[in-house]
């Protein structure tokens, strides 16, 4: 059967930015996919080459079978604008109006509204709305034509937890019906709470497509914060080390610029960092990173273990994807970064 | 899934085809018409700045008291004043105040091309001219020895648009290719100078001869020539429909231009 979505080899550039780079994807019907990845992934470029905004550089992108640019191709497609894209003079009802004027079978105003917790306000100006009202109504919009796929860019940003769930379970409800649903999002608890299969982007690349359990297991990494009178490379010889640097600030930028970069960065910080320093780590395993660190006898105070973030747990990826993609073309890179043998898989 | 066996498309076809165009056009039409009016001033400025100056300044001239001509033609320059008025700046500044709005590229990706926007922005544009026009004729009409007949009135009202199309295509050149900030300071410095010099405040017969000379290389003067012609029969100057067609094809491959590569950069 044809898939919904079918992309193939696609790569966008925005000027010497390589926002997706060989991408491939399919999604089917019946699918709830989330795209997981930190802010400039390449996550709104996929969805915009997806919903006919934009068109790729090289590749194919298919919707429903055609080229998504066509009007037609669209026809059981929704989307969703920016929170703050309503026209602010319009009524609720008329901006649902509005848009379920482009579809032929839309679902009743009432039905809708009543759908998203939106009942009696669709004589309200949107420009009138409160935040979350707004972003309740942008999501409605996507789903007024009665769409057999759902295109969700950060649906729930900008809610407190109650409109988070609601809307959550709106959007389970909808798919119960048989809608196929792709979402982004840099929330993995989002993406927990919705996706049956989670795909994880990162520097314009799938770093990993699965299944929700096993992409979790990929991310859970935790951070470890110690002070230790050794040199960085004695803990770097520690089991599930996967990053190290002298502040959890470091890392962020690590995970954005991925690929052999970070393992280089580091190493090379790992070698300049004095000894005595306070530490961060990354580890992929913090029970048994602290049992060894125990029975390793290095002296060490203030240890705090903590969830790392979703950006540093996207190191772990990024790492993983670098060591089977680029590490072999690349030995000038091992030489150059002194300790990186004790690096890689923390032996 | 009871969904998934259905196969593509089915009922785009539905929504295609010129009825189904026809639909999407008065669609974006009624809702462009909704968020304009919502913003009252907008409209009421647009219709009171060219009625109250035939007020002041076409109402108490002795000549337009007496002469129905010349009554008909002050009336008519500040009609077409009217018309670049609002053309300019529904397309320049509108244009430009909307591609600031994160709505367009959401409603790009609604099962409808950019045709029925564009077709209800310039629907919208026509008749907000026209409205500007209503008050306008009503003083000319009942302050003024204005004279011109239903049929002749019917046919200048549809041709006032014709005459104003080239204005209707500068304001998209200026609103495709500007933010809203710059598209209005510069609809205001095109406006002025180009209606005063077209003989639209001032009747271009009381101009210095050499001011005389150069407005009728204007459009802004062209078209108020064709109008009068249209309202009181006195001949135009014999460029006048060349000068106004000169300038379309100018304005018109302008706005081509900005249009293109504004759609190109955010949408390629």
């Amino acid at each position: 059967m044809e898939p919904l979505i079918s992309v193939r080899s696609v790569t966008r550039r925005f000027g010497d930015v390589v926002a997706l780079d060989d991408v491939s994807l399919e999604v089917g019907a019946g699918e709830m996919v989330g795209l997981l990845g930190p802010n400039g992934a390449g996550k709104t470029t996929l969805l915009s080459l997806v919903n006919g905004q934009r068109k790729p550089d090289a590749g194919v992108v298919r919707l429903f079978g055609a080229d998504p640019r066509k009007p037609a191709a669209r026809a059981m497609l929704g989307t969703t604008p920016q929170e703050t894209g309503l026209p602010p003079t319009l009524k609720v009802g008329e901006v649902v109006d509005f848009v379920a004027g482009h579809y032929a079978d839309p679902m009743p105003r009432g039905e809708l509204l009543e759908r998203f917790d939106l009942a009696g306000l669709a004589g309200r100006q949107t420009g009138g709305l409160s935040g979350g009202q707004k972003r309740r109504l942008a999501v409605a919009l996507s789903l007024v034509g009665r769409p057999r796929l759902v295109l969700l860019d950060e649906p729930t940003t900008g809610l407190d937890v109650e409109g988070r769930r609601a809307l959550w379970q709106a959007l389970r409800d909808y798919h119960a019906d048989g809608a196929t649903i792709v979402l982004t999002s840099h929330y993995l608890e989002e993406v927990e709470a919705l996706a049956q299969r989670v795909v994880v982007i990162g520097g314009g690349r799938v770093l990993a497509d699965d299944a929700l359990p096993a992409v979790l297991d990929r991310v859970s990494v935790r951070r470890v914060a110690l002070t230790a009178q050794v040199p960085a490379s004695e803990l770097l010889r520690l089991p599930g080390v996967v990053d190290i640097g002298d502040g959890p600030a470091d890392t962020s930028r690590e995970a954005v610029t991925g690929s052999a970069d970070a393992v280089a960065a580091a190493a090379t910080v790992a070698d300049t960092l004095p000894a005595g320093s306070r530490y961060s780590l990354l580890v992929s395993d913090s029970d048994a990173f602290v049992r060894a660190l125990v029975a390793s006898g290095l002296p060490f105070s203030g240890l705090e273990v903590r969830g790392a973030s979703l950006e540093e747990a996207f190191l772990t990826l990024t790492h993983h994807h670098t060591t089977t993609r680029d590490a072999a073309p690349e030995p000038a890179f091992a030489a150059s970064a002194g300790d990186s043998e004790s690096h890689g898989e923390g032996k | 899934m009871t969904v998934s066996t259905t196969t593509t498309a089915g009922p785009a076809s539905a929504a295609q085809g010129a009825a189904g165009t026809a639909r999407l056009v008065l669609l974006h039409t009624k809702f462009q018409f909704l968020e304009t009016v919502r913003i009252p001033i907008a409209v009421i400025g647009n219709l009171l700045f060219p009625t109250l100056a035939v007020f002041f300044f076409v109402v108490p001239q002795p000549a337009a008291q007496e002469i129905p001509a010349v009554a008909t033609a002050m009336v008519g320059q500040l009609a077409m004043f009217a018309v670049m008025s609002t053309f300019l700046f529904s397309f320049g500044t509108g244009v430009a105040e909307d591609r600031a709005q994160p709505f367009e590229p959401y409603v790009r990706t609604l099962p409808a091309g950019a045709g029925p926007r564009m077709a209800g922005r310039l629907i919208n544009g026509c008749i907000f001219a026209l409205m500007a026009l209503v008050p306008l004729v009503l003083v000319g009409w009942f302050l003024t020895a204005a004279e011109v007949t239903v049929p002749v009135l019917l046919l200048a009202a549809a041709l006032i648009l014709v005459i104003g199309a080239p204005f209707l295509m500068l304001g998209l050149a200026i609103g495709y290719s500007l933010s809203a900030k710059a598209a209005l300071a510069v609809v205001q410095v095109v406006l002025f100078p180009l209606a005063f010099a077209g003989g639209l405040f001032m009747p271009a017969e009381l101009f210095p001869e050499w001011l005389d000379r150069f407005s009728q290389f204007l459009p802004s003067r062209a078209g108020r020539e064709l109008l009068i012609q249209v309202l009181t029969g006195s001949e135009a100057y014999p460029l006048a429909l060349p000068v106004l067609l000169a300038w379309g094809a100018l304005f018109t491959a302008l706005a081509v231009m900005a249009y293109r590569k504004d759609q190109g950069r955010r949408f390629h």
